[in-house]
């Protein structure tokens, strides 16, 4: 990892527009998926971009590789502006960025092997690489933990964990610098997304690749980020260090996010508290006034509702959306206030990892009370 | 859905009009020159102008076609002096090897292909889909595999080979019916009848294999969706599973193929018709294309191309009606 | 009181490719009011088993044996028109895709009703107001206006919402929620275990939940089945088996699982692929990758199917490794996870 900034992303706008009429369609609006995100990529790490179903995170990843056509905003790739180029000039800058795709069953073609799936990069950027395409390929599929002499297959004749293997491979065939990751593990087996994690980060550390890692599962992104950035309705809420972000949200958003994510430990379970978000996402085509989240949000106010609040540094690499961000740590009582409606919050909802040991070496399935965090001990 | 249905009609008018066009630039562009096909025995040169200038072939084109459209709202007169003759609107053009308008043959035509068309349409339709419907509910048995194979034999034979192979044997060689020869059924039901069933069963076994196998199939599908589980996990019967649920979803495929199938033989069931020697609209255009008579031959692919345009819209109103997931606009 | 009572469950599949035994030899008890998680990944036997428990392999080629005694009857005997009264009545399901799993045709009022008047002779109306009744309880917002919506009408969230009130209309003594929440989104999921949990508390309705994800599994369950192949490999109450888990298999799940709680160290990911239940592997079903096997049992492992045994208090474990070997295992596997050593 480096500060070498890889990819800078200004103001990037995505809406899909929607049109009617009887003769002739005119356009009457638009479906507003990303609204002016600004995102740096730095050589070799990965960033997260997380949010919930709607957000804009994929149409995000997809308008940065311009999958699909940005409606405005600037993408630098390597120090090159890729939105005002021709698609004939992108194609070479191609062999450098790559995609990783959710579905590992619709994204490769059935009737093609995997030998000429995991090639077609070579093919289509005219590179010829030492020692023929053939090896080249073998070598990527034994790294991906492929076998190689499963060249000649198709991809029906592999599980789901191995076509998101192939997926892998054709995008790192050649070596690229930067990656959009959109919901690669989502689709696959609990005992499956650890080894694609665990590879993803492999690759990373071999080729110095920098991820944009989209996906909506929190346990995931944390396992996988340098940094996080959060999405609601096409826009970044926040974004900070992952340490930071999952440790010290500020914005209302990431507390609720944060609180609604089960933990597999029973006894914090019982004791965690959850911010029970009311009503539904507002439709992206009538954005809220001012803050997006305000009429979700337990804290808004007529300032919220009026003026939409920048993404600001509360702290160095810590940027939030919002007119009043939280300072109390994660899980606080303070948070929420006693006459709004939310569940309360324990003071506590880290368990610390020491008890956990406790209770398997001593057998007991108790637990000390009062026990709490030591300095320097990882809090979520 | 007002707005929706009158941008529908204004595309279809549009497409109309295309088609028009197309029809009158190819029978222009053939080497047949109809001028001199309507000239008769004692032809000579100047006969053959006299007749172009009658026919208005000796207009430019884009004229021809003006007045051939203008023709059907407002009528039109052909030739000029004392050899002049009114077509009324709709005027359809004006055939001179029948010597006749073409609006009235069309509109005597009309009638024996819509019997012979909505005979057919019920009986292939409903045996189809009821057979379709049991093949998917003994999916894997010998029942399914039984009628699934007579479609397959069916769905093999052309409509020329079953309607030769009917009239041949049931009345040529058995005799068991009359020759065919069509009447009116106001004039004379039983004779209607005599002459329709052949043809009918002729075009609804063809059709009937395709919608076993269409049904089937979306029926299949239609089983393995989760609201399907759903409501057998409600506890309601399996009868009530199938007709009430599967049913009204695995069907709607088959409304839209009904549909656009019925629209494309009421544009005229040409072999059928042929065979069966029934003076409907596809004989009509047979016969005019041996002759090379392009009034008819441009009117009658215009009323083709009418139904099946309404046919499409008709089926994308029911599929509205049917799904309330789709919304016309 | 156990009320249902699944002893030695089999169910397999005839397929073009072979005999499939998806489900071999499940036992499990569950009371009243309590919640049973199933845990597995695909291929497990745990969807299956939630179907054969509900009468819903209907196919041919399948075949059940062993027993399911709900509230004193057995389930596997008996006749499709009694499983038919059952279902939707004293046993209802719920499932992952709330969209898929309602009729797109039919308005969610009516939808509703159906399940009423399947198994009370009452009036359509009745049945209606009964529908907006089960609306109004599951936190449905304007439930009169929208007892008249159609399915896409609604957002994922309602849409579950919906399918629980179709569920528990009739007032099942047993639901089944199969991966409930898989299809939402965290804040909803959220919303909607809550709502399970409460819903749970008021009509002492027994759950089993079938799940893939840990985390809902600490939240919600009593006691956990851990399915794998399609069999059994662990049972245990909730703390045991989060804090003692016992089979190697439990233990890699848990340490392989990415969650806000751990070090955030490299995962420790099972290696391997789930099997393929047509050609099981020998001896124990998870010894291919198993990072337990020693030198000493290896050829138990690979050799012998493995018995469920009871190794204290009910904890039922599938696994040749004696408790030393195990323990040690487990707490080696958890260290690492929480401190990254």
């Amino acid at each position: 990892m480096s500060n070498q900034e890889i990819l800078k992303v200004e103001n990037l706008e995505k809406s899909f527009p929607i049109s009617k009429g009887v003769l002739f369609k005119k356009q009457v609006g638009s479906v507003n998926a990303v609204n002016g995100i600004n995102l740096t990529v730095n050589e070799g790490e990965t960033l997260g971009l997380v949010g919930e179903s709607g957000c804009g995170k994929s149409t995000a990843g997809r308008a940065i590789l311009r999958l699909l056509e940005p409606t405005a905003g600037s993408v630098h790739f390597e120090g090159q502006d890729i939105t005002k180029m021709s698609r004939r000039d992108l194609v070479p800058l191609r062999s450098r960025m790559q995609m990783i795709f959710q579905d590992p069953f619709s994204s490769l073609n059935p009737r093609h092997t995997v030998g000429s799936i995991i090639s077609a990069p070579y093919a289509i950027q005219g590179i010829k690489p030492e020692g023929g395409v053939k090896n080249a390929v073998r070598e990527t599929m034994e790294r991906v933990g492929l076998n190689p002499e499963h060249y000649n297959r198709y991809p029906n004749e592999f599980s789901g964990g191995q076509r998101q293997r192939i997926g892998i491979a054709r995008a790192v065939t050649l070596k690229p610098k930067f990656i959009v990751c959109d919901e690669p593990v989502s689709a696959l087996d609990v005992s499956i997304q650890a080894q694609v994690i665990n590879l993803l980060q492999d690759l990373q550390e071999d080729f110095g690749i920098a991820y944009l890692f989209v996906a909506h599962d929190l346990s995931v992104v944390r396992q996988i980020s340098n940094r996080v950035a959060v999405m609601y309705l096409g826009h970044i809420v926040e974004q900070a260090s992952r340490d930071d972000l999952y440790s010290q949200p500020h914005h209302p958003y990431t507390h609720a996010l944060l609180s609604a994510v089960p933990v597999p430990d029973p006894k914090l379970e019982a004791e965690r508290k959850r911010i029970v978000l009311q009503g539904d996402l507002p439709s992206p085509i009538n954005l809220p006034t001012g803050c997006v989240f305000s009429t979700r949000c337990w804290k808004a106010t007529d300032k919220c509702r009026a003026e939409r609040p920048e993404l600001l540094e509360l702290a160095p690499g810590h940027a939030v959306a919002c007119h009043y961000p939280i300072t109390e740590p994660l899980g606080s009582k303070k948070i929420i206030g006693p006459d709004s409606g939310f569940v309360e919050q324990p003071d506590r909802i880290v368990q610390p990892p020491s008890e956990v040991l406790q209770n398997m070496q001593g057998g007991r399935a108790t637990r000390p009370k009062g026990i709490d965090y030591a300095e320097g001990e990882e809090p979520f | 859905m007002t707005a929706y249905v009158i941008r529908r009609i204004l595309t279809g008018v549009v497409i109309l009009i295309l088609l028009s066009m197309v029809v009158f630039l190819v029978f222009n562009a053939l080497p047949a020159d109809p001028a001199a096909l309507t000239c008769g025995k004692s032809c000579n040169p100047q006969v053959i102008e006299a007749n172009r200038i009658r026919l208005g072939l000796d207009q430019p084109l884009y004229i021809q076609y003006w007045e051939f459209v203008r023709a059907i709202f407002v009528g039109r007169t052909y030739g000029s002096g004392t050899a002049t003759f009114q077509c009324n609107a709709p005027c359809l053009g004006y055939s001179f090897r029948k010597g006749e308008e073409v609006t009235p043959l069309i509109l005597k035509a009309l009638p024996v292909t819509l019997w012979l068309s909505f005979g057919a349409f019920l009986l292939w339709l409903i045996p189809g889909v009821l057979l379709g419907i049991y093949a998917s509910r003994r999916r894997g048995r010998w029942q399914e595999r039984s009628v699934l194979g007579a479609a397959l034999v069916g769905y093999s034979f052309p409509s020329f080979f079953i309607g030769l192979l009917l009239l041949f044997f049931v009345v040529i060689r058995w005799q068991w019916l009359p020759y065919p020869n069509y009447v009116s059924p106001f004039e004379d039901p039983v004779q209607f009848l005599q002459t329709m069933v052949l043809p009918w069963i002729t075009l609804a076994l063809v059709y009937m294999a395709f919608y076993i196998r269409l049904t089937r199939n979306q029926l299949l599908e239609t089983y393995s969706e989760d609201y399907i589980r759903t409501a057998r996990a409600k506890g309601l019967k399996e009868g009530t599973v199938i007709r009430k649920h599967a049913l009204r979803a695995g069907l709607t495929p088959i409304v839209t193929a009904a549909g656009l199938d019925l629209a494309g033989l009421l544009g005229g069931a040409i072999i059928t018709e042929s065979i069966f020697s029934l003076p409907g609209v596809g004989r009509l255009a047979v016969e005019a294309v041996v002759d090379a008579d392009l009034a008819i031959i441009t009117a009658t692919v215009l009323i083709a191309g009418t139904f099946i345009v309404i046919a499409n819209i008709v089926v994308d109103l029911l599929y509205a009606v049917i799904d309330p997931r789709v919304r016309l606009s | 009181m156990t009320f249902l009572s699944v002893k030695d469950l089999q169910v397999s599949f005839q397929t073009e490719d072979g005999v499939v035994h998806a489900v071999d030899g499940v036992t499990f008890d569950l009371e009243k009011g309590k919640t049973l998680a199933i845990v597995g990944e695909s291929g497990s036997g745990k969807s299956v088993t939630a179907q054969a428990i509900m009468g819903l392999h209907t196919g041919r080629g399948v075949k059940i044996s062993g027993e399911i005694n709900l509230g004193g009857m057995d389930l596997v005997g008996a006749s499709d028109s009694t499983l038919r009264s059952m279902r939707g009545n004293s046993m209802a399901m719920i499932f992952q895709d709330p969209f898929a799993s309602l009729h797109p045709f039919y308005r969610i009022g009516n939808q509703l009703a159906e399940a009423v008047t399947a198994h009370r002779k009452v009036s359509k109306k009745e049945a209606r107001a009964e529908a907006l009744r089960m609306l109004i309880k599951v936190g449905i917002p304007n439930p009169d206006q929208r007892i008249d919506d159609y399915p896409h009408q609604l957002s994922g969230g309602m849409r579950q919402r919906v399918m629980i009130a179709m569920a528990l209309i009739n007032g099942p003594e047993l639901l089944i929620a199969d991966e409930p929440t898989t299809a939402l989104d965290v804040t909803v999921q959220a919303q909607i275990l809550e709502l399970l949990s409460e819903l749970q508390a008021e009509f002492n309705t027994a759950i089993i939940l079938i799940t893939h994800d840990l985390g809902i599994v600490a939240d919600m369950a009593d006691e956990i089945v851990v399915m794998y192949g399609g069999r059994i490999v662990e049972r245990a109450g909730l703390h045991e088996l989060f804090y003692q888990p016992q089979m190697p298999y439990t233990v890699g799940l848990l340490a392989s699982v990415p969650r806000l709680d751990s070090a955030g160290n490299r995962l420790l990911s099972i290696g391997g692929q789930p099997p393929s239940l047509i050609s099981l592997p020998s001896g124990c079903v998870f010894h291919p990758r198993c990072a337990a096997m020693n030198a000493g049992s290896e050829e138990r492992c690979k050799g012998e199917r493995p018995d469920l045994r009871d190794v204290g208090e009910g904890h039922m474990v599938r696994c040749h490794l004696d408790d030393e070997e195990r323990t040690a295992f487990a707490t080696k596997r958890l260290a690492e996870v929480f401190t990254g050593e």
